[in-house]
């Protein structure tokens, strides 16, 4: 039984398909056969950071609409065998989305054998976001530690279990906060919501925290998922996200300030 | 705007001469499905007739929503037959424009379309969560006559409501498990109680109970309200912050208490 977990936010810039395509890549690299795809009809972004941007032909419009087969419009990932990526249309708008048509190749991916379908949600509460959460059964909320980013991530997620099919079901959808860009000096400074804070506000499971680092533009840039950079905090954060997501206990890193000396380390915690 | 300190403050150094307040008042709605003068005036007077008591300076609300009728309605026509039969139209509600304007023009309200009903807002989101409380205390309730208050089991609410929520326990008390964000809306004819932190508004008694209470573990409220007299965060930043608190109406005044 496959499952569909969406990468939502409300508010846009925060890291969804950073996220979208570091998590899929972890997925598919731990082994599971896991798809990806892009919702953002019109702005379609995952293929350069996935790096397949030219090998885009058929999209998922073209899917819906049956100009072409899910076969011939899945691309497959040059990195990592297992995963699959499924392209936006440039050319077209968020309408073009029918619930019928999503349901349809969501539930074709999941006959041909897929684990993890990932659906990639454009920003704001509209159409297009609201196709990409309705049939999810695992929300990751990708959230920045600052209150208007993290105001909008309560609302989606007010609306993932008011709107959604599983609430409709009667159902919840599991839910996981994903704190991105975050900075554990100036979230001491005062500069930044804490972690704590965020979580507090949300009342959400913590999924992970991406340290705020250069690695994750540098590798958007390239088309390479910064999961794959396996030195930096960044990619680590991703790979430590990856695996609560499947079950695993893992302890959250990069949360606090690292310059702290010994002895601030034991006594601040106190203090 | 320039803002210099000493001109917020008054300059004549006299008591405030007003303060708004929202009201909850029950509204008779005229629901119109067509409009023939002739026979409308005579419909309306058989009813006058029918309750005399009724059609005595009564405020009303025109409701087009309803309206079948070919031609558009004449709504300054509608108003006068109206008023002649002792009706006072207040305010119009039509989802046309040029209806609208034409009620602007008689000097009318305009009423916010309506919605199926307030006990089906439950979970659901609504895009008007940032509504003033005078304009969304008012236009719901359109029973001319009122139903006498019957016991109804509290809502409970076992998960956090989010920003954009509205819950309304219509009739009884609203009960929430969990915290309440900022953004959202709890709204319950009895009492509120929040066992987590409430960010967001909580209405209490908003069908006018002036006994209803709000209970809170933590008060970070945006807005607190009773029975119609409400007080904003900036009212009780200073005190009682982050607190558990028992708020109630003392005359007119809200008065908040630490829970202990």
């Amino acid at each position: 039984m496959a499952k569909i977990i969406v990468v939502t936010s409300g508010k846009g810039g925060v890291g969804k398909t950073t996220s979208s395509a570091a998590i899929s890549s972890g997925l598919a690299l731990r082994g599971h056969k896991t798809a990806v795809i892009d919702f953002d009809i019109g702005l379609r972004n995952l293929d350069i950071v996935m790096n397949c941007e030219r090998r885009v032909v058929y999209d998922f419009v073209n899917v819906i609409n049956g100009d072409a087969t899910l076969r011939q419009a899945l691309i497959k990932d040059k990195r990592v065998d297992n995963l699959y990526i499924l392209p936006a249309s440039q050319t077209r708008d968020k309408d073009a989305l029918s619930m019928d048509g999503v349901e349809r190749v969501l539930k074709e991916l999941a006959d041909d054998g897929f684990e993890y379908i990932i659906c990639d949600s454009p920003a704001g509460i509209e159409h297009g976001a609201f196709m990409a959460l309705y049939f999810a059964d695992t929300a990751i909320v990708v959230a920045n530690p600052e209150v208007s980013s993290v105001r909008d991530s309560d609302r989606i997620l007010g609306i993932l279990q008011s709107k959604s099919r599983r609430a409709e079901n009667g159902e919840r959808v599991e839910e996981y906060l994903l704190l991105t860009r975050y900075n554990p000096e100036r979230a001491a400074k005062g500069e930044m919501l804490a972690v704590e804070d965020v979580e507090e506000i949300l009342a959400t499971k913590l999924l992970g925290v991406i340290p705020e680092s250069e690695t994750v533009l540098k590798a958007s840039n390239q088309g390479i998922p910064v999961i794959h950079d396996d030195q930096s905090t960044a990619g680590q954060a991703y790979s430590d996200a990856v695996a609560r997501l499947l079950g695993e206990e893992v302890e959250q890193r990069f949360i606090h300030a690292e310059q702290k000396g010994l002895f601030k380390r034991l006594f601040g915690r106190t203090a | 705007m320039d803002s210099k300190p000493q001109n917020a403050e008054l300059p004549f150094g006299s008591a405030p001469q007003f303060r708004l307040k929202a009201g909850l008042f029950p509204l008779t709605q005229l629901d119109i499905s067509d409009y023939e003068h002739s026979c409308f005036e005579q419909q309306l007077r058989a009813k006058a007739a029918e309750a005399p008591a009724f059609f005595q300076h009564t405020p009303v609300v025109l409701n087009l929503e309803p309206y079948q009728g070919t031609l558009a309605p004449p709504v300054q026509e509608m108003a006068a037959l109206c008023r002649e039969h002792g009706l006072i139209p207040v305010a119009l509600r039509s989802p046309d424009d040029a209806i609208q304007e034409q009620a602007r023009a008689c000097g009318l309200a305009i009423m916010p379309a309506g919605r199926p009903a307030r006990e089906t807002a439950d979970t659901s989101d609504t895009s008007k969560a940032s509504e003033s409380v005078a304009v969304k205390a008012e236009p719901e309730t359109a029973a001319p006559t009122s139903e006498a208050p019957t016991a109804r089991p509290s809502k409970v609410i076992d998960t956090p409501i989010r920003s954009g929520q509205q819950v309304y326990a219509a009739g009884g008390d609203l009960i929430v498990l969990s915290s309440v964000s900022a953004g959202a809306e709890v709204l319950a004819d009895g009492n509120i109680h929040v066992y987590g932190a409430l960010r967001g508004r909580a209405l209490a008694g908003v069908r006018g109970d002036t006994s209803a209470r709000i209970f809170c573990q933590s008060l970070e409220a945006e807005l607190v309200s009773i029975a119609g007299t409400f007080k904003l965060d900036e009212d009780f930043r200073g005190q009682h912050w982050k607190s558990a608190a028992k708020i109630r109406l003392d005359e007119q005044t809200l008065e908040i208490q630490p829970l202990s």
